[in-house]
């Protein structure tokens, strides 16, 4: 005979089962035991990001691609071409490259996957239906939007932040003995490493709010990527004025006044 | 307990629940009746607020669903068996959940070891066929050790020994003293199961009842009767209530009396009768009578809706 007999939480004003099954001695529980609160909607939120392979594949990729990059275009650093003005990455070509741009200079990259991070955490459960289970559980929705970018945002931040630093650590070698070599202590250094973390923390949060409104994984990513990445070279083909008054908005814009030294 | 008041869902000008009231009590099955395209999964979407009501209103345990400080611990619902994220296992599932409504873990395992997951608690949600699917979806409805369970098509999908279990065990959870609600389009299954029966079609209300007296009412499917002197029984038996077909010479239909009256009434004049059978019809095909009508409405042209039961 399956079994069916389930243990019963005594709740006042609430009459006992009628099963033969012995039942706990009324009041032995104070009150209803179970209970949605914030903390517990956070700490929801963090067992299911960390209880998806994908949350650390693309958290992975995001920190790997923002130390290979930054390690890579140190290493690479050409004084010279700076004078011939020379195509190359954003960071590596620009005549006012310093150790800290070189070292950011994955911070794009990472910006797409830290995004699609926060686009599958929301649209994600949209997607996969997990999304009815989770507001049967907590019918106030705010909530559950709260906790999702209370999760995403600081762990972004802090693993993109060392992610940086890393960098900026590995290629130190690579411009040892160049004019343009810093090192950690020197001033604003640390100030725009954690900016990069901040800026890719606030970047999982934007997927998230994408992936809460369109509600699907693909059309939040290209969202993503055409707000990140497409519609700031679009609009230069604006007009001159309207650009000088659009352009300060553009996140990545924001990226440069945040995470770029000097910028 | 959920009571249901005039509960209404429109789509644009198509309504989907049409002042719909209903009362699921504790302490017995509720079944939830109507062909597909009734209304049952909006209905219940609305009960647990995932739909908002156009007019009318739900209660779960006299309050609004999201009134609640733990919905969980109110009414543990299966709507759609893969609620569920693919990449995530069984328990952790059942953990995320849990964790809102600060559940012990230990709680976790026992409703794990209830639905028989114990061996691919591990596994990812994704993996799993549709019966250890629905085998999980109910685990999380009883993640909460609930006052109300409510099931969306709870048996599709499920083996024999598996609708067996769910049959025991929502009997189990009524006799508890909790309300238990479940959908079905299927009225055999749900006689088994049920013993109070809401049946929709078109999103209205057709019946509510018992399985007993639907079953009763069920049995009038007529008798049967062949005599050599068919029109002269025919007169004999003619009432108010009384209506008689002739399918052959010597055969009569007869509905609005039972047999052991047709007898008596035979005997009484001398008629003698070669046949007397009283015509059961089954379950489902009561239930196919008595949502034909809805059915049949959807091919028909927009009209003003008649009142179908």
């Amino acid at each position: 005979m399956p079994n069916t007999a389930l243990r019963r939480i005594q709740r006042p004003g609430r009459r006992s089962g009628l099963s033969a099954a012995p039942d706990p001695t009324p009041s032995a529980v104070p009150g209803t035991a179970y209970k949605v609160t914030g903390i517990r909607v956070l700490r929801s939120e963090w067992a299911k990001f960390w209880s998806l392979r994908s949350s650390w594949i693309t958290l992975g990729v995001a920190v790997f691609l923002l130390v290979l990059f930054g390690t890579i275009a140190s290493y690479t650093f050409d004084p010279d071409a700076t004078a011939t003005g020379g195509p190359g990455g954003p960071g590596s070509g620009g005549g006012d490259s310093t150790a800290v741009s070189l070292a950011l200079t994955g911070v794009t990259f990472a910006s797409l996957a830290v995004g699609v991070l926060g686009v599958l955490l929301s649209a994600g459960e949209y997607s996969t239906g997990m999304i009815r289970s989770t507001l049967a559980a907590v019918p106030r929705r705010l909530p559950v939007l709260w906790s999702k970018a209370a999760v995403i945002g600081p762990i972004a931040l802090v693993l993109t932040t060392v992610g940086a630093s890393a960098a900026f650590m590995l290629g130190a070698p690579g411009l040892d003995g160049e004019r343009i070599a810093l090192s950690l202590g020197d001033d604003g250094v640390l100030r725009s490493l954690a900016g990069a973390g901040v800026y890719l923390g606030l970047v999982a949060v934007f997927g998230v709010a994408l992936g809460v409104l369109i509600r699907s994984s693909a059309g939040a990513i290209a969202a993503l990527v055409g707000i990140l990445l497409v519609l700031p070279g679009l609009a230069s083909l604006l007009p001159d004025s309207l650009y000088d008054s659009i352009n300060p908005y553009f996140r990545t814009v924001m990226s440069s006044s945040v995470g770029g030294r000097g910028v | 307990m959920i009571e249901a008041r005039e509960l209404t869902k429109r789509y644009g000008d198509k309504t989907v629940v049409d002042h719909l009231s209903f009362t699921v009590k504790p302490g017995e099955v509720t079944g939830f009746l109507g062909p597909n395209g009734a209304g049952k999964s909006t209905t219940m979407r609305m009960i647990v607020g995932l739909d908002s009501p156009t007019e009318g209103s739900v209660t779960v345990n006299g309050r609004s669903y999201a009134g609640h400080t733990a919905p969980l611990h109110e009414i543990g619902t299966l709507l759609e068996a893969k609620s569920v994220h693919p990449g995530r296992s069984a328990f952790n599932h059942l953990m995320a959940l849990a964790h809102t409504h600060g559940i012990p873990r230990n709680r976790v395992a026992e409703v794990i070891e209830l639905a028989g997951l114990s061996s691919v608690a591990g596994k990812r949600a994704g993996a799993f066929s549709l019966g250890m699917g629905q085998r999980l979806g109910i685990a999380a409805a009883l993640l909460g050790d609930p006052a109300i369970v409510m099931l969306d098509e709870p048996v599709n999908g499920l083996d024999p020994e598996g609708v067996l279990w769910v049959r025991n065990l929502l009997r189990g959870l009524a006799d508890e003293g909790r309300a238990v609600m479940l959908s079905s389009h299927l009225m055999s299954e749900t006689a088994l199961i049920a013993e109070h029966l809401v049946i929709i079609g078109r999103g209205r209300l057709l019946a509510d009842t018992t399985v007993d007296e639907f079953t009763r009412e069920a049995g009038g499917g007529g008798v049967k009767v062949a005599t050599a002197e068919a029109a002269r029984l025919r007169s004999l038996l003619a009432g108010p209530d009384v209506t008689i077909t002739s399918s052959a010479a010597e055969e009569l239909l007869v509905s609005g009396r039972d047999a052991r009256e047709i007898g008596a009434i035979a005997a009484r004049h001398g008629v003698a009768l070669y046949e007397l059978t009283p015509q059961s019809v089954s379950l489902e095909a009561a239930f196919m009578e008595l949502t034909r009508d809805v059915v049949e409405y959807q091919s028909a042209p927009a009209g003003t809706g008649r009142k179908a039961a």
